[in-house]
């Protein structure tokens, strides 16, 4: 049966909007906490932890999302875990997050000088001390352009979770295009809501960028 | 853990899974040649002294930068021929593949040939080179110079990217095994191999990469 493209079309593209933003936002703030151990393992002292840090980001970095998806979607049963589409997309985007911002942050924590390392250490701080209250405050303020620039590729990154079958704003387009026979409208309208939500995100990022390299 | 790994069902087709990593690097070659032209036309486009031309230009790379590969794709392939224009899987992942990476290439380039400062060619005339050596050695390979570890670095993202453009259907590593875990219900087994395939390429790829930038790139050590 075609359906006829009318508001409540759109209105079931845009309830597909919240999924995307929720996966997103689950993704960042798991990822974000993966990603700070990741950051650390990165830069420690010890050169085993180095080399897992370095190998764990050179793997999500060097193949496909959509693979890494799949690996946790089929993966998991192999643990003896079922795993609904949701619990595996979830797992497997804050997986992906966290290789990439551990990447990001590595870069911001070693943008900040030794001399302030030095410092705190000569001072008598211990390493979570001066990792908490010296460099990550530093490090992460060097890092919050590159980390919303990320944001944009996580959210887009997002769409990809629609092959597993999880029903979010691309999934949703494209029920749509295959009940109404106007696939037009509903990629485009699913282009236009991705826009709206990344566009400001890019600017505030580019914003950012500007403003450090403004003033260093 | 009671399941049983099986990799041995796999082995019937091991030419099949070399066939998509070739058909993955085509892809990623050809996207990667029409996006060095699509971005540097997007890139004079956008310095052009007419503002319609200007507008388009960066239109066109925001909006390719803002929405995700999938939809861009999807929009191609299955919206397009609702207007009459219809393409095969191949034809509309290359014009996306290309087109998505000429957005990104774009602003790549206009990096590198905005970091050539006019002094610099001036101090070539004044040195006495010919316009061609001030063209090869003041401006092509400082630029290039810049922008080559971008260049390359997306490279990689392309070669990845050409996973999404199973979704519709274009034969590629991907889909290739999506089909072989069609047909042996090996699902675990098909993705670590397509996976491993991917990161095999990857590391392959940004190796020759790293060797070409030290070898043609670097600044000599003197």
């Amino acid at each position: 049966m075609i359906r006829l493209f009318g508001p409540n079309e759109v209105l079931f593209i845009l309830a597909g909007v919240q999924w995307t933003v929720v996966l997103s936002l689950i993704a960042f703030v798991g990822g974000g906490l993966v990603g700070l151990l990741v950051a650390l393992g990165r830069t420690s002292a010890l050169a085993p932890l180095r080399a897992i840090a370095a190998g764990y980001i050179d793997f999500f970095q060097g193949t496909p999302l959509l693979m890494q998806l799949f690996l946790v979607f089929y993966g998991m049963p192999v643990l003896g875990v079922r795993v609904s589409p949701w619990t595996a997309v979830t797992i497997g985007m804050t997986l992906h997050a966290s290789a990439f911002l551990g990447e990001i942050w590595r870069g911001g924590i070693q943008a900040v000088p030794r001399g302030q390392t030095e410092a705190a250490s000569a001072l008598g701080l211990r390493y979570a001390s001066r990792m908490r209250d010296i460099v990550l405050p530093q490090a992460l303020r060097l890092s919050i352009a590159p980390t919303v620039g990320f944001l944009v590729q996580l959210i887009k990154g997002t769409s990809l979770a629609s092959i597993v079958g999880f029903v979010e704003l691309s999934r949703s387009a494209q029920i749509v295009a295959s009940t109404t026979y106007k696939p037009l409208i509903a990629y485009g309208l699913a282009g236009l809501f991705y826009f709206v939500i990344c566009f400001p995100l890019s600017r505030f990022s580019l914003r950012l960028e500007q403003r450090f390299t403004a003033k260093t | 853990m009671t399941y049983k790994f099986d990799f041995s069902a796999l082995e019937p087709y091991w030419e099949t899974f070399l066939r998509g990593c070739w058909q993955t690097i085509c892809l990623a070659v050809v996207a990667v040649v029409l996006r060095l032209i699509i971005g540097i036309a997007a890139m004079l486009a956008k310095r052009s002294a007419v503002k319609a031309v200007r507008v388009g230009a960066t239109s066109y790379i925001e909006i390719v930068r803002n929405t995700p590969f999938l939809v861009q794709v999807m929009f191609i392939f299955f919206g397009l021929p609702t207007i009459g224009i219809s393409l095969s899987p191949w034809t509309a992942a290359i014009l996306a593949l290309s087109l998505n990476c000429g957005a990104f290439a774009a602003e790549i380039i206009r990096g590198g040939v905005e970091a050539i400062s006019r002094g610099q060619i001036e101090a070539g005339t004044a040195l006495g080179l010919k316009p061609f050596q001030i063209f090869r050695f003041i401006v092509l390979k400082p630029a290039l110079r810049i922008i080559f570890p971008a260049l390359s670095g997306q490279f990689i993202l392309a070669l990845l990217t050409t996973s999404i453009v199973s979704s519709i259907s274009a034969e590629e590593l991907a889909s290739i095994s999506q089909s072989i875990d069609a047909a042996t219900f090996r699902s675990f087994e098909v993705y670590v191999v397509a996976t491993l395939l991917y990161f095999g390429l990857s590391l392959i790829f940004s190796t020759a990469f790293k060797a070409i930038n030290r070898i043609y790139f670097s600044y000599p050590v003197r």
